[in-house]
């Protein structure tokens, strides 16, 4: 069975063991706008130190946020070999400017300087950025993710695709599981073979014919109960003295950031961009 | 296949997310109560499906089959793998935020022209004949994106030029595993379930 369970969804996981801390308390619309404005921000900083500040910034709500550790730092380092690639290559297929610039050849392949501070620059950007949002975010229960993102005035019938799929995501992979374990009880075992791929793809299209079908009993079953196009919303409690709080807080420091960053007393820092 | 925070340029991720936005609003304009259910189902599903990692000689691929739903789902493809990318965003840390338009627009829009393409080829199909066509929809989608993120990338920063090609010759395998699998998936349909693939979700008569 193990060998392909699958991962799941952290915020499907039993809430009852979710941490207390400042950021869980905090207003989940507030956590989504100020995740999306976090990385707004992050990606438009000038220079290396100034995305060292709010990786710190992201570093320090993600404690707060009690993250765990090291799977968060599995995540967050967890690029694809794609990026990993492409951060690898910068150095050397950004031209060389000029002889101050050059760092070193490798195997008759010019590497610049300008070159890996890009890729580190896109490092940071990217770790700060998904820090911040699997510590606002990731950490929300998935109910109040849909509450917010519809508060938030997202479309109502994507706010139902979310929903419906948060909630059924978990029975479609069971499904899967049983599908596989069948295959299993036949021998099958996956591979790189032709044989592995065509079974795979049978798997798969029975799994979209049952999906199919399990939607129409849902959508029957819905009716059943009312259901006229729209899910219910809870009233939104307003904003609290601590949630303004937080916010006020995130924009000081952001600001500060910002005026570090864009300080024309501090032009000697962009020598490291 | 995810391009991450940071990587690309302020025009490239404007437009990008423009057309992601005008995309997911031609998806959800004809998509009615009673298709909701249906859309959120298969995109769970589609969802199920890229959490498969399939061995690929020392290592392995997961999974995006973005041509079968492409051809499943029509238009509606756009909200569905939208939906998909944002969870493993917010869950995973997979891909970025400001990014997330592109790379909604880079999977989807493929899924939608291949899905386009091969449907009229389905409709009298042998299932010999649905495998080659759902083979190459699904071949095709995967070509389609490594193109998409390769001009994205080069279109963000010149630098990027020389490593877009490569990536191009390392998605071969994936194209070649994804032809294979969508090329089984397609066939097992028109043989199962017919009216999955010859008629897209969106357009769909009611369905009980």
């Amino acid at each position: 069975m193990t060998s392909f369970a699958l991962q799941r969804l952290p915020a499907l996981e039993a809430k009852a063991r979710a941490p207390r801390s400042l950021v869980h308390g905090l207003d989940a619309r507030l956590r989504v706008v100020a995740a999306f404005g976090f990385a707004v921000f992050v990606v438009s900083l000038p220079n290396i130190l100034a995305l060292l500040a709010a990786l710190t910034l992201a570093f320090v709500v993600a404690v707060n946020a009690k993250l765990p550790l090291r799977k968060t730092a599995r995540r967050v380092l967890l690029v694809d070999t794609f990026l990993i690639f492409l951060l690898v290559m910068l150095p050397f297929t950004t031209t060389v400017s000029g002889p101050q610039d050059q760092m070193l050849t490798l195997w008759g392949m010019p590497a610049s300087w300008s070159g890996l501070w890009h890729a580190i620059r896109i490092v940071l950007t990217s770790n700060a950025v998904v820090m911040m949002m699997l510590a606002l975010v990731g950490t929300l229960p998935a109910g109040e993710l849909v509450q917010a993102l519809s508060a938030l005035r997202m479309p109502g019938q994507l706010v139902q695709i979310l929903a419906l799929s948060l909630r059924y995501i978990d029975i479609i992979a069971q499904e899967y599981a049983r599908l596989r374990t069948a295959m299993k009880l036949r021998a099958f075992e996956l591979r790189c073979s032709w044989h592995s791929y065509r079974s795979m793809g049978y798997l798969l299209a029975m799994l979209l014919v049952r999906s199919l079908e399990r939607s129409e009993r849902v959508l029957a079953a819905m009716r059943c109960r009312g259901y006229t196009g729209r899910f219910p919303v809870a009233p939104t409690r307003p904003m609290t003295q601590q949630d303004w709080g937080f916010a006020m807080a995130l924009t000081a420091a952001c600001a500060l950031i910002a005026l570090a960053a864009f300080s024309p007393d501090l032009s000697w820092l962009e020598g490291l961009h | 296949m995810h391009i991450v925070d940071g990587a690309l340029s302020l025009p490239v991720i404007v437009t990008g997310t423009t057309l992601a936005v005008g995309g997911m609003a031609m998806g959800l304009r004809k998509l009615d109560i009673e298709r909701v259910p249906a859309a959120a189902m298969l995109s769970a599903a589609f969802f199920v499906a890229s959490l498969i990692h399939v061995p690929v000689g020392p290592s392995s691929v997961h999974l995006i089959m973005s041509g079968p739903a492409g051809l499943v789902l029509g238009w509606a493809a756009f909200p569905a793998l939208f939906v998909g990318l944002l969870l493993q965003t917010l869950f995973f840390g997979f891909g970025g935020l400001t990014v997330l338009g592109v790379n909604t627009l880079n999977i989807a829009l493929p899924a939608v022209i291949v899905g386009a393409l091969a449907r009229p080829f389905l409709l009298s199909a042998s299932p010999r004949r649905a495998a080659i066509v759902g083979g190459l929809a699904g071949a095709g989608a995967i070509t389609l994106t490594a193109l998409l993120v390769a001009l994205s990338l080069s279109l963000s920063h010149e630098a990027f030029w020389a490593s877009a090609q490569i990536v191009l010759i390392s998605h071969i395998s994936i194209m070649l595993i994804e032809g294979a699998i969508s090329a089984a998936l397609v066939s097992f349909l028109r043989q199962v379930k017919p009216e999955l693939l010859v008629i897209p979700l969106q357009t769909r008569a009611g369905e009980e």
